[in-house]
């Protein structure tokens, strides 16, 4: 039967199309050599967009495809379709970022390109094997994309730590599955809840739990596994770092709840104390480590770290609610943090690109405009109503509540007004500092609209916020049941 | 038939303002001038469709009029619900008095940056009008919340040397207390399935988990008071902030803490109320007490006026915490007339500091006799703090006090030392900057009023001594609401399993 077939690959025909076209790219690329950067990267963009839309219309309902190795359904459309928009803006603002520089390569977009379809893979990943092939696809993407200013000793040390920690990383999750596997049986997701809600879990399992956990945590850089953040953050070039606090982050997110609440959502009452442990301890490292922050690229990795960590409530409450939660933050996270990002990347000197926060003294006044929508994202990150980072906070908490979480409720709201400190600092310096020396970058037209668009999300979220908790819930049951 | 949306058309016409402002651009000073008269004919509008709210005000009806009721998060049960009743409506109208003044009295005063300036302020009133009209609880904290923002840029922008510093306790303190209300709405939402503020006032919440959501939303609005101990982020903010910032920090900022105990804790929450109100009445007598020893100590004009708000809002708390007719018609007029005297003291501070740039009170003395317009005003206003009568100050003291010796003789003769106290502070301020021989020889020149400052304070003037001479029109407007909020309360304990066990004994 050939319709069968096809169906298994008509539900991966995004991941399969975007590989493709990164591989055909590819081609491109090394054959017309420098005089294809501008189309492979037009194109890599192209490509982006018909996967979105390719999501967009693939199947609503949940479909297992490639005997049981993935699985499609409304949850991996939500999170694919946040994938894909985030790279593509990402994508938009690099390529503006390296033509300023002069540092073009064709390689980049489609690095992207690979870099997304491990992600969406992960999205999709219904087994063992499947976790752990998509999460390399994408992870070995990133490692090269850190170090690519291949002349800059930082971005090469960043790229060189990335990838030592990241190696480590997947050995203990590498580790976590074989145990996992040993212990039941299978790696596959579905089998493993039968098993999983059989009977009493064995400690070996459980270990397996706990390695699997650790290797994920690492993947968005939650504490005690954030070390490499602030300093790959720093050392990356900075589209690259934008890049990886958006996509990535959910990628790895998304496989962190389709894990937990799939295979192993029955003995949640088991690991839930250490997402409490790793949520509390997340926010109150990024809320606190920020503060002294003085470059803007770190207090990113900070406030990364801390936002992961209120995502994470949503995980511990382990409910259609909190799996919401975390689905409605990172689908906000992702404007504010790339819309915050753009506005670092127009940081310039007439020496070149600058990170230092004081360098942002006066903002207000040259760039009003600029400064009117990093504000916007500054307050909105640090959730203060009515922007859109206030309805993420809300959802998670409301979750925790829900789930009798009140603790983790009480120190989470306590850790965001320390959290709203640094925040509020770049407000400052923005706003009531007197300039020293102009910035002195050009507004592109894209990178305006890119501002504008994800502005206006986190300014105007609240006026019609349904559309997109109700596709949340969507994917929340879809999951679930 | 379709009813006007006459509290919507309140909370956009401000917006509207903003967003014309916003737009303005070309040669600065042609920008700031127009953003100047933009400003003040957007808010005096505002004033004016408010004026249809008391015109088209029921008071006979004591439930919540105006109202409006869409839908706005889906499935989760938070709408977009407006209203107002007695309790709530001359605080819109308080609002949309006051932003004008504050308008005109940042006429010459600022001169940087107007057009922000004027935007942020629109901004401010849509949010002040937000919070007394929502019907939501989701939708009142957004509005609580959102105007820290404005606040904020206020007093960071355009405030006094320390303003980073001031600036960054009011955010962070009123953060800090408004996060825990936002457990406090979540727990709510969770217990009664509802954050309708008209359903949660007639709905039965266990006492158990009453005590808790008190806590919770005591923490928010003991910031916003400010109670003691946590006041001092008040006198900070006030004495950095310009002095229209000061003028809407005393006048409406402060409101929202006592509005939010007669609007959330007392009705939502009878048992623990009845439980927490020892705790308020002592907060509320140390600060009486302590801030007026404290205020008198102060060398800095507006230090001063802004401790004495703190032991003025004292009063109101106690007045709204012994749940007697009296108490809480008493403390209801005392936040109006407050909002009015302390909002107009510190106009009368700003007179001065536009011209002499100094807030210190020994920089001044024997203005009579260079500035008997102002003399006579900062007297109406000084009397008016004391609590003269014939003054605003009078009525809603003497009542709140009519109330507390009903419940609590002792609270009650505590709280009167505060107002010989208040006295005390008051005239000697006001002996030491407009009395005395005039020897300074910067102030043989200072100026009196100019015409524009005369229209500023002239509607405050009439103000004050209207409520203070025939306050009946105010006390029709929550009196019914009042009775109804009264009678409900002691329902609410009537029924409580506690108090049939006891009458059960």
């Amino acid at each position: 039967m050939i319709v069968p077939a096809l169906g298994h690959l008509s539900a991966a025909l995004p991941e399969i199309f975007l590989a493709l076209s990164a591989l055909v790219l590819l081609v491109l690329g090394a054959f017309l050599g420098d005089k294809a950067t501008r189309p492979v990267a037009t194109l890599s963009l192209i490509a982006l967009v018909v996967a979105f839309v390719l999501v967009l219309l693939g199947p609503d309902s949940t479909t297992v495809g490639f005997s049981g190795l993935f699985i499609t359904g409304r949850f991996a459309v939500f999170l694919n379709a946040l994938i894909l928009i985030g790279s593509a803006i990402s994508l938009i603002i690099a390529l503006d970022y390296f033509r300023l520089q002069g540092t073009e390569r064709f390689e980049f977009p489609i690095l992207v390109l690979l870099a997304t379809t491990g992600m969406m893979m992960m999205v999709t990943a219904n087994d063992l094997i499947a976790l752990f092939i998509s999460l390399e696809l994408q992870s070995l993407a990133l490692y090269v994309m850190a170090a690519f200013e291949r002349d800059s000793i930082r971005a090469t040390e960043a790229g060189l730590k990335y990838f030592v920690l990241g190696a480590l990383a997947s050995g203990l999750l590498l580790y976590g599955c074989s145990l996992i596997y040993g212990f039941s049986g299978t790696t596959n997701f579905g089998h493993l809840a039968a098993v999983v809600s059989g009977g009493p879990v064995s400690i070996g399992l459980l270990l397996g739990i706990v390695f699997l956990v650790a290797g994920l945590a690492f993947k968005i850089s939650a504490v005690p596994f954030h070390m490499w953040a602030p300093d790959v953050y720093e050392g990356a070039p900075t589209p690259v770092t934008a890049f990886f606090s958006a996509s990535p982050k959910i990628a790895a997110f998304a496989l962190f709840i389709r894990v937990m609440m799939g295979p192993f959502g029955h003995v949640a009452i088991e690991w839930r104390q250490i997402i409490i442990l790793i949520s509390l301890a997340s926010m109150f490292l990024g809320a606190f480590a920020a503060i002294n922050q003085r470059n803007i690229k770190r207090m990113m990795a900070y406030s990364s770290i801390g936002h992961m960590g209120y995502a994470l409530i949503g995980l511990a409450a382990g409910s259609v609610e909190g799996v919401r939660g975390v689905l409605i933050y990172l689908a906000i996270y992702l404007p504010m943090t790339l819309g915050a990002f753009t506005v670092i990347l127009l940081m310039r000197r007439k020496t070149g690109p600058t990170e230092n926060i004081d360098d942002l003294a006066g903002l207000s006044q040259q760039h009003p405009l600029v400064a009117l929508v990093m504000a916007i994202f500054m307050f909105s990150l640090a959730g203060v109503p009515p922007l859109a980072g206030f309805f993420g906070k809300f959802y998670v908490f409301m979750a925790a509540i829900d789930a009798h979480l009140y603790t983790l409720a009480i120190l989470g709201v306590l850790s965001s007004v320390v959290g709203a400190y640094y925040y509020l600092r770049i407000v400052k310096v923005m706003y009531f500092d007197a300039a020293s020396e102009p910035l002195a970058g050009p507004i592109t037209r894209k990178m305006a609209a890119v501002l504008l668009c994800t502005g206006v999300f986190t300014l105007f979220f609240f006026a019609n916020p349904a559309p997109l908790l109700n596709s949340a819930h969507a994917a929340a049951l879809a999951l679930l049941h | 038939m379709v009813v006007w949306p006459l509290l919507s058309t309140l909370i956009v016409l401000p917006l509207i303002g903003a967003a014309a402002i916003f737009v303005l651009h070309g040669e600065e000073a042609a920008v700031a001038k127009s953003a100047r008269y933009a400003a003040l004919w957007t808010t005096l509008i505002t004033f004016a469709v408010s004026l249809l709210l008391w015109i088209n005000f029921n008071p006979q009806n004591p439930g919540f009029q105006f109202v409006e009721n869409h839908p706005w998060i889906g499935e989760t049960n938070f709408t977009y619900h407006l209203g107002v009743d007695g309790i709530s409506m001359l605080f819109v109208l308080l609002t949309t008095f006051l932003t004008p003044i504050c308008i005109l009295a940042s006429w010459e005063s600022i001169q940087s940056r107007v057009k922000e300036y004027m935007i942020t302020f629109l901004v401010m009133e849509s949010t002040m009008i937000g919070v007394f009209c929502s019907l939501d609880l989701l939708l009142f904290y957004l509005f609580f919340e959102a105007g820290l923002i404005p606040m904020f840029v206020i007093i960071g922008v355009w405030g006094g040397p320390r303003r980073i510093y001031a600036t960054f306790k009011f955010f962070l303190y009123t953060l800090l207390g408004s996060v825990l209300m936002l457990l406090g709405i979540l727990a709510l939402y969770f217990a009664t399935g509802t954050t309708d503020i008209a359903v949660l006032l007639h709905t039965h919440i266990n006492p158990a988990l009453q005590t808790w959501l008190w806590l919770a939303f005591f923490a928010s609005f003991a910031v916003k008071v400010p109670m003691w101990p946590v006041h001092t982020w008040l006198p900070d903010a006030h004495v950095e902030a310009p002095t229209a910032g000061s003028v809407i920090l005393a006048g409406i900022l402060l409101k929202f803490g006592a509005y939010g105990f007669l609007r959330f804790s007392i009705p939502m929450f009878p048992n623990a109320t009845a439980t927490f109100t020892p705790l308020i009445f002592t907060l509320s007598v140390i600060a009486i007490i302590y801030t007026s020893l404290v205020a008198l100590m102060q060398e800095d004009m507006k230090k001063l006026i802004a401790y004495s708000s703190v032991a003025h809002m004292g009063f109101i708390t106690i007045g709204l915490f012994t749940l007697t007719l009296q108490g809480i018609d008493g403390g209801l007029l005392q936040m109006i007339s407050h909002g009015i005297v302390s909002g107009a003291l510190f106009l009368c501070v700003g007179v001065v500091y536009d011209r002499m740039h100094s807030r210190e009170i020994a920089r001044y003395g024997g203005l009579v006799h260079r500035m008997p317009k102002y003399a006579f005003v900062f007297m109406v206003f000084t009397f008016a703090t004391i609590g003269l009568p014939a003054t605003s100050g009078f009525v809603g003291e003497f009542l709140t006090l009519v109330g507390a010796f009903q419940v609590n003789t002792l609270v009650a003769t505590l709280a009167t030392t505060g107002i010989i106290l208040g006295a005390a502070y008051s005239l000697w301020l006001y002996r030491r900057v407009i009395f005395g021989a005039l020897t300074k020889a910067d102030l043989m020149n200072i100026l009196d009023l100019s015409p524009r400052e005369v229209a500023i304070f002239a509607p405050l003037v009439v103000v004050t001594l209207w409520i203070g001479i025939d306050p009946q029109p105010f006390f029709n407007v929550f009196h019914a609401s009042v009775m109804q909020l009264i009678h409900q309360h002691q329902l609410a304990l009537a029924s409580s399993p506690r108090s049939i066990m006891l009458a059960a004994k």
